[in-house]
């Protein structure tokens, strides 16, 4: 299925007030492939996904997805096959209660009244808020709000799902059921994170920014086990990849 | 800052009270709002004077605690919280208005001290009227009914954001505000200037916000629409509701109950 | 300064909320045509702001006593009139609903007296001509504080003009207008100082948002004139239905002296605490207005002389019997009060054992 494929050529922005977020970016993600975005604070990693949903106009470059060139007439489109996961949960639930929140999305694609309910009961279900659905979002604990975050977006089926910094202060708990929640959707998955073992765990796929631009692209192994390019981007390994903290004992290698 | 803080505590609380599931949480939204209305009508449409034929009103707030099983000190503690510039004005009843109006034995009681009094009822019966009505409907089922009686949509979907942010805004800048108390060492208050600054930053960021949260919106395929997605059901007991209620209002307001009570039993006594 | 409830009667209340509600309906309709969708969650959130903003404090020069943000004329600022206007009334709703501040039928009021005359007077009027497209931080200065407090003195007297018309508060009006104004120039001069040193701020860190409020007044031609009229229709429509009403009951005063007095001794020949309070009434009508006062008097004594003369005669044929029958009538009054209110409590109680049984029924 050639049209979930994310093509990103040339990308740059510079903000209003002149800073340059992204010099220049360019990468292809195809069908089902699972990808964390990496890179220390201000490598433009909040900026280059604010673009994938056309969010943010690039100042130079193009974006495709699928095969379609991203542009004014075609965001509608493209909005609905992109589905973005904002890193603040609170700026996405905007609506009186959970089940509205999620039914935002599919209302505004001109479901009807059942379609819609049976959308947000499934996909509630899914995430595993189902006992939500009424309740408003502000009474809810933060895990519960991520999930219910992704349940917005799920509840409009999109091929790609785009997520910021998903684990960001939410407990162990949370976090695992999080990462199972991720695994479990089959399509194309962009991650952005500082949660170096969760990208290890999730991501078939790493891409490195650093100062806006490209400094590694390879399969996970390849860039954790970098510790000179890790330095110099301002990283460092996951940890299940350190050696132990108590014994030192060195990690088995896989 | 405190009051504020505990304020939202409270907001917190009455919004949890909606979620109770008795005869009167069920009713359509509506229903309630109109017969909230209606009763505040009749309360304010008595003259200055009238004190003892407000009193059988009580019969609604203390009916709807009842059945909806609302926590009744709350509630009293609330409307006891009376609007401060209820009493800084009515307090001046007394002193400009000092006819005798009743005499009870040798107490002569002035017309004043009974329009302050009439003041205070009335304020405790409508300011209780309205915290009853979000406690047992919740703000948003208001804003809906507001919306299907006429408000425009534009303003519902303004008081449900606003009513959204409250809690997340309120928090963070309680955040800003300990920060601040903490490296104050005791000093109240803020010099301008630093207010100023901590106030513009609040400012900016809930500007982002508001950036960030209408990204969201478009990412969800928003154009400018709010569908509505909950059928309504005004049926029969909601026609009930109202009818059994204003009617009781009407019958009241046309008929002192508490004067031909005590006349009854006076004349008995007698 | 919210007015309430408890100080209203139906009519000016009624005007007040057909007033408001048909501003609320011109801006709603105003801000749709705008068609600029990202605005509909910043009127949101700022007025959210505003709650947030009132937990900070600051210190008051001089006075020593703590202060905080008003938010009509800043919000006025950042959104321009129309969405600013509907972003302070649902402030209000939310402050009449769960703070206790006026109650519902107050709303109409205080969503005028603090949402329509800074929006739509104090800013046009006011701020926008001394900012005159210069946006220089003397000039915000300025424009903010004077703004804030025409704004606010207006309110006040709006909050005035309602209370005396409704008639339910005693208080004169030349003593309440000596009141309300000057506290409402000292609020106004804070509001004004902290509106300027905080818009001040947000002009120097962002200035293209100050930009935004600008040229989105631009849109629509007479946007005063219109709602000015829209307002003034309204007024005299349920202004002549409302009276067309009030104008079957009797003068409120003259019913409750008729009815409730039933005693020789009509006026309070200073005894204790009436004699403290003439005296207070003295010291506190610094202004006297005769004409008002006197006009009130004067109503009051045409029906005071019928009910002495008809108790003077009375009193020549059966003395005893008729002072006994009508202070019967004002005791029933009180006593049947009282019973009332224990009877409505019973009632409440017997309710909610009732409630709990039943739960418990369906419980098992």
């Amino acid at each position: 299925m050639s049209h979930h494929i994310v093509e990103v050529r040339n990308l740059r922005h510079v903000y209003s007030d002149g800073t340059v977020a992204i010099k220049d970016v360019s990468f292809i993600i195809t069908h089902g492939e699972s990808v964390g975005i990496i890179g220390a604070n201000g490598a433009g990693k909040s900026t280059l996904l604010q673009h994938l949903n056309g969010s943010l106009e690039p100042t130079g470059g193009s974006i495709h997805i699928g095969h379609t060139p991203l542009s004014k007439g075609t965001l509608p489109d493209i909005r609905r096959t992109v589905g973005m996961v904002f890193q603040d949960p609170d700026d996405q639930l905007f609506m009186p209660t959970v089940f509205d929140d999620v039914a935002f999305g599919p209302l505004n694609l001109g479901f009807t009244p059942s379609d819609v309910e049976q959308r947000v009961t499934e996909v509630l279900e899914l995430v595993g808020a189902g006992h939500l659905r009424d309740k408003p979002p502000y009474h809810l604990s933060g895990g519960e709000k991520r999930r219910v975050a992704i349940a917005t977006v799920l509840s409009m089926s999109p091929d790609i799902l785009v997520m910021d910094e998903p684990t960001n202060g939410i407990d162990p708990f949370a976090r695992r059921q999080l990462i199972k929640l991720m695994k479990d959707f089959k399509h194309t998955r962009i991650v952005t994170s500082h949660d170096l073992d969760m990208v290890l765990e999730l991501c078939g796929r790493v891409i490195v920014l650093h100062e806006g631009e490209v400094w590694a692209d390879g399969t996970p192994l390849e860039i954790f086990g970098n510790s000179e390019l890790l330095a110099q981007c301002r990283l460092e390994k996951p940890l299940s990849m350190q050696d132990c903290p108590i014994c030192g004992a060195k990690r088995i290698p896989a | 800052m405190a009051s504020i803080h505990n304020a939202v505590l409270d907001l917190k609380k009455l919004d949890l009270l909606a979620n109770g599931n008795s005869t009167i949480h069920r009713l359509d939204a509506r229903a309630k709002v109109l017969v909230t209305l209606v009763f505040t009508l009749c309360v304010v449409s008595y003259n200055r004077y009238e004190l003892t034929a407000l009193f059988p009103f009580f019969i609604f707030p203390i009916v709807i605690i009842s059945l909806a099983g609302l926590p009744p000190l709350f509630i009293l503690k609330k409307i006891a919280l009376l609007c401060p510039f209820v009493l800084a004005v009515g307090i001046f009843n007394p002193v400009f208005d000092r006819t005798i109006l009743l005499q009870l034995g040798p107490l002569g009681i002035s017309g004043g001290w009974i329009s302050f009094a009439s003041i205070l009822a009335r304020s405790a019966l409508t300011v209780g009227a309205a915290f009853i009505l979000v406690g047992v409907t919740g703000f948003t089922a208001v804003c809906q009914a507001l919306e299907r009686l006429g408000m425009p949509q534009v303003f519902a979907v303004q008081l449900l954001f606003l009513y959204r942010y409250i809690f997340v805004l309120t928090e963070e800048s309680g955040r800003a505000s300990r920060a601040r108390e903490l490296r104050s060492c005791g000093k109240k208050g803020l010099e301008m200037s630093s207010f100023a600054s901590m106030t513009g930053h609040l400012l900016l960021r809930t500007w982002q916000r508001a950036e960030r949260i209408h990204m969201a919106m478009l990412a969800r395929g928003f154009t400018g629409e709010f569908h509505a997605s909950r059928t309504s059901c005004f049926g029969a007991p909601e026609i009930r509701f109202i009818l059994i209620w204003t009617a009781l209002f009407i019958f009241l307001r046309f008929q002192n109950v508490s004067l031909l009570l005590g006349s009854c039993i006076t004349r008995l006594i007698q | 300064m919210h007015m309430a409830d408890a100080l209203l009667s139906p009519a000016v209340g009624g005007i007040m909320w057909v007033a408001s509600a048909g501003t609320i309906a011109y801006c709603s309709s105003k801000v749709r045509k705008e068609m600029d969708n990202s605005k509909i969650p910043l009127m949101g959130v700022l007025g959210a702001f505003i709650f947030a903003a009132q937990m900070i404090n600051f210190s008051i020069p001089v006075t020593g006593s703590s202060g905080h943000l008003g938010g009509g004329l800043i919000l006025t600022i950042l959104l321009g009139p129309h969405a600013a206007f509907l972003s302070i009334a649902s402030v209000l709703v939310v402050q009449a609903l769960f703070f206790a501040d006026g109650g519902l039928l107050a709303l109409g009021c205080n969503i005028f007296n603090l949402g329509f005359f800074p929006a739509f007077i104090a800013f046009p009027l006011i701020y926008k001509k001394i900012i005159c497209n210069q946006a220089t931080p003397t000039r915000i200065s300025t424009a903010s504080i004077i703004a804030a407090i025409f704004g606010l003195q207006l309110g006040a007297f709006g909050v005035v003009l309602e209370t005396v018309s409704s008639g339910v508060s005693s208080l004169p009006f030349s003593t309440f207008v000596a009141m309300m104004q000057p506290i409402h120039l000292a609020i106004g001069m804070v509001e004004g100082v902290v509106t300027a040193s905080v818009v001040t701020f947000v002009y120097k860190a962002r200035p293209e948002i100050m930009q935004s409020a600008m040229e989105s007044r631009q849109i629509g031609n007479h946007p005063i004139k219109n709602v000015v009229i829209a307002f003034l229709v309204a007024a005299l429509i349920t202004g002549g239905f409302v009276s067309w009403f009030a104008s079957k009951d009797p003068d409120g005063l003259e019913w409750a002296i008729t009815k409730v007095t039933g005693q020789e001794e009509l006026y309070g020949q200073g005894h204790g605490l009436h004699a403290t309070l003439t005296a207070l009434q003295k010291r506190i009508a610094f202004l006297p207005d005769y004409s008002f006062r006197k006009k009130d008097e004067a109503r009051m004594e045409a029906p005071v002389a019928e009910t002495v003369h008809t108790i003077q005669t009375a009193q020549t044929e059966q003395n005893t019997k008729s002072h006994d029958k009508k202070l019967g009538t004002s005791v029933a009054g009180v006593v049947g009060g009282l019973m009332t209110l224990g009877l409505t409590f019973l009632i409440g109680l017997i309710l909610k054992r009732v409630n709990k049984t039943t739960a418990a029924k369906d419980a098992i």
